[in-house]
């Protein structure tokens, strides 16, 4: 893993910690995210504490941890939900700080919902179109009227909405309510939707909950299909194990808002400290004299 | 065409069409002179009730946001209509009645629009209820501003004074404190109030169906799914209340140049619960249910002038057996079973024992 590790040091303002989990063809360039002592408090309890990540362009990298560990918390200090009480996250160099959730998504940040969002009472293809907001527009007035405008970008609405959607083979489910779709289709389209801001760091919030294996197998192609044609990277939580390690380049493990590990899935499984973070403390005969005592 | 478009376009037509035939078939009865004379009074209410009905359905059905200070922004526009036809009588001698009329109902929208932006700016920003307490204290408020409002007009100025009565003595009064406007000329017609409602038709139906208008929908359905796709939801909110205080300004304009004077209590919270009623029966979101159940409840109370005292316990008990009738699952799943073996033989299909359900 030393090989790994980040060069551009000289511009970096606070140490880095031992080392970093970029892939090795996004050493060079400069990464699309990175947080530095990253926090965040709620009334004294630190939901997350010093969180230092860094991730490569075209990275795929997980972020797990025990429930409660703070990982959609950390979700939300990067899409800008929530403002952090201390340290700060840099989107391609930049400072979010002050930013509101619409200027994070501007920039290019894209997220999934752990608790599904979509729009529900409108349809496949116009919650998708909600992700081109952005991408193709038009103004009130056009609309209204349906100047020439409005039926150009309309149409191109439709064609870059289509295309999209057959990312996962949706076309067909187009004029569907959002609402009334499967709960692993409403996973997907929230993908779909996502990528449609035209994202430069796309944050998955446990894609594959609720999904069989199979589905889950397929998700894992989608996801670095999605990867190598968009060249984006993508930051996942994900509690499903053989997600996580069959895809993700790097793995930050979290618990009670703090980083534990980080590397590669070989790593991390292998690492003592998540192991008893996910399984509890094995009791050996030194340490279960010194539980006695506290 | 996506088969979404086709539904929409659909929906759309049916709108418009029931709307002109309507016209069509009044006027027809207006020049056959077979219209009872209550009804006739009644058509530019009804044409300002619907233009009312609609744009609050662009804010609650639309945008999701619950205003309930409509018939304050009807109130400015009934104002502004009023002083600003006699001005132009007064000031110009405009005589022609028509184009009066258009103006003062553009000048209505502009300042009930004013008023909408004045109001949307600090409280579209907020998340919550806000803009139900508001607006509810705004329609007071405007209640009691013009309660007191005097407005003149002489040597083709308009003379304001606030309080007391402070005009010249030359000035010709238009808008005279509790006693409201006075002296208006009537020049309402049920043509400009026909094409009052197919503008408002179009501004709705065309706005909700473009990205302005989805994505005021995406606030509605998820705001913070909505922020996350980079969706400004103040600007949208905000384009949704300004474009309905706007249009019901323009009604307002048109229901107060419908009679001689306009006082500060016809535009009272009630009036404004009404519009609301009209929406929520006529179905969030649906523009032509706005449209039929505005014109039905506005005849109604007529209609069941024959039960004097009792007619507003009556008009009551209809509106809740709509209600239930409309959204009682069990009953709407009945005339779904009623309905079936029709719908099943229209497309050219034997009903199936099960779909007819009547299997013990």
């Amino acid at each position: 893993m030393s090989e790994v590790r980040r060069h551009r040091s000289d511009t970096r303002m606070v140490p880095v910690p031992s080392y970093s989990i970029v892939p090795e063809r996004d050493v060079n360039a400069i990464p699309v995210l990175e947080t530095r002592h990253l926090g965040i408090e709620f009334g004294g309890l630190k939901a997350v504490d010093d969180f230092n990540l860094t991730i490569g362009p075209t990275e795929i990298a997980g972020l797990i941890g025990p429930n409660g560990a703070g990982k959609t918390t950390v979700f939300n200090l990067l899409t800008k939900v929530y403002e952090p009480t201390s340290g700060a996250v840099l989107f391609r160099g930049k400072d979010l700080h002050g930013m509101s959730i619409v200027q994070a998504s501007r920039l290019g940040i894209a997220r999934t919902f752990q608790n599904i969002r979509l729009f529900d009472r409108m349809t496949v293809e116009e919650n998708v179109r909600i992700g081109l907001h952005n991408q193709i527009r038009y103004d009130m007035f056009s609309g209204i009227l349906r100047l020439p405008r409005y039926w150009g970008q309309e149409k191109k609405q439709h064609e870059k909405a289509m295309e999209l959607l057959s990312i996962f083979g949706m076309q067909d489910l187009a004029d569907e309510t959002a609402g009334s779709l499967p709960y692993g289709v409403q996973r997907r389209l929230e993908i779909v939707r996502a990528l449609a801001t035209d994202p430069k760091l796309l944050l998955l919030d446990e894609p594959a909950a609720g999904m069989n294996p199979r589905e889950t197998e397929e998700l894992m192609e989608n996801i670095a299909g999605i990867r190598d044609r968009f060249q984006i990277a993508i930051l996942l939580i994900e509690h499903d194990m053989s997600l996580v390690m069959g895809v993700c380049e790097g793995i930050c493990v979290l618990n009670f808002g703090r980083v534990i590990a980080k590397g590669t899935a070989d790593e991390i499984q292998a690492n003592p400290d998540v192991i008893e973070a996910y399984l509890g403390k094995k009791r050996t005969e030194q340490n279960g004299r010194e539980e006695e005592k506290a | 065409m996506t088969k979404t478009k086709r539904k929409r376009l659909i929906y759309n037509l049916i709108t418009f069409s029931v709307v002109i035939a309507a016209y069509l078939i009044l006027q027809h009865m207006i020049d056959a002179k077979t219209i009872t004379r209550s009804l006739k009074g009644q058509l530019v209410p009804i044409c300002a009730w619907i233009v009312m009905a609609v744009s609050l359905n662009l804010v609650i059905g639309f945008s999701g946001e619950l205003s309930l200070g409509h018939a304050g922004f009807m109130s400015v526009g009934a104002y502004t209509g009023a002083v600003v036809s006699g001005w132009l009588l007064n000031a110009f001698q405009m005589e022609n009645t028509v184009l009066r009329l258009v103006l003062a109902i553009v000048a209505g929208g502009i300042l009930a629009g004013i008023a909408g932006v004045v109001i949307g700016i600090p409280v579209l920003r907020l998340r919550g209820d806000y803009l139900a307490i508001v607006t509810l204290a705004f329609g007071e408020i405007i209640r009691n501003l013009v309660n007191v409002l005097y407005i003149g007009t002489s040597e083709g100025h308009l003379n304001f004074s606030f309080l007391h009565k402070n005009l010249p003595e030359s000035a010709v009064i238009l808008v005279d404190g509790a006693k409201g406007a006075v002296k208006i000329k009537p020049i309402s017609t049920f043509t400009v109030g026909f094409v009052l409602i197919l503008i408002t038709l179009i501004i709705v139906l065309n706005l909700v169906n473009s990205r302005a208008g989805r994505a005021i929908q995406a606030t509605r359905d998820n705001r913070i799914a909505a922020e996350s796709m980079g969706v400004s939801v103040t600007k949208y909110k905000m384009m949704a209340f300004v474009t309905a205080a706007v249009l019901a300004g323009m009604a307002g304009a048109l229901y107060g140049l419908n009679s001689s004077t306009v006082v500060p209590t016809q535009f009272t919270f009630n009036q404004s619960i009404n519009v609301l009623v009209f929406v929520v029966l006529g179905g969030l979101g649906n523009v032509l249910g706005s449209v039929i159940s505005a014109a039905f409840l506005t005849v109604l109370p007529e209609v069941l002038r024959e039960f004097a005292d009792y007619r507003m316990l009556v008009y009551a008990i209809v509106l809740i057996l709509v209600m239930i009738f409309t959204n009682n699952p069990a009953i709407r799943s009945l005339v779904n079973r009623l309905i079936s073996p029709v719908k099943a033989l229209l497309r050219g299909r034997q009903p199936s024992a099960l779909q007819g359900g009547d299997k013990a």
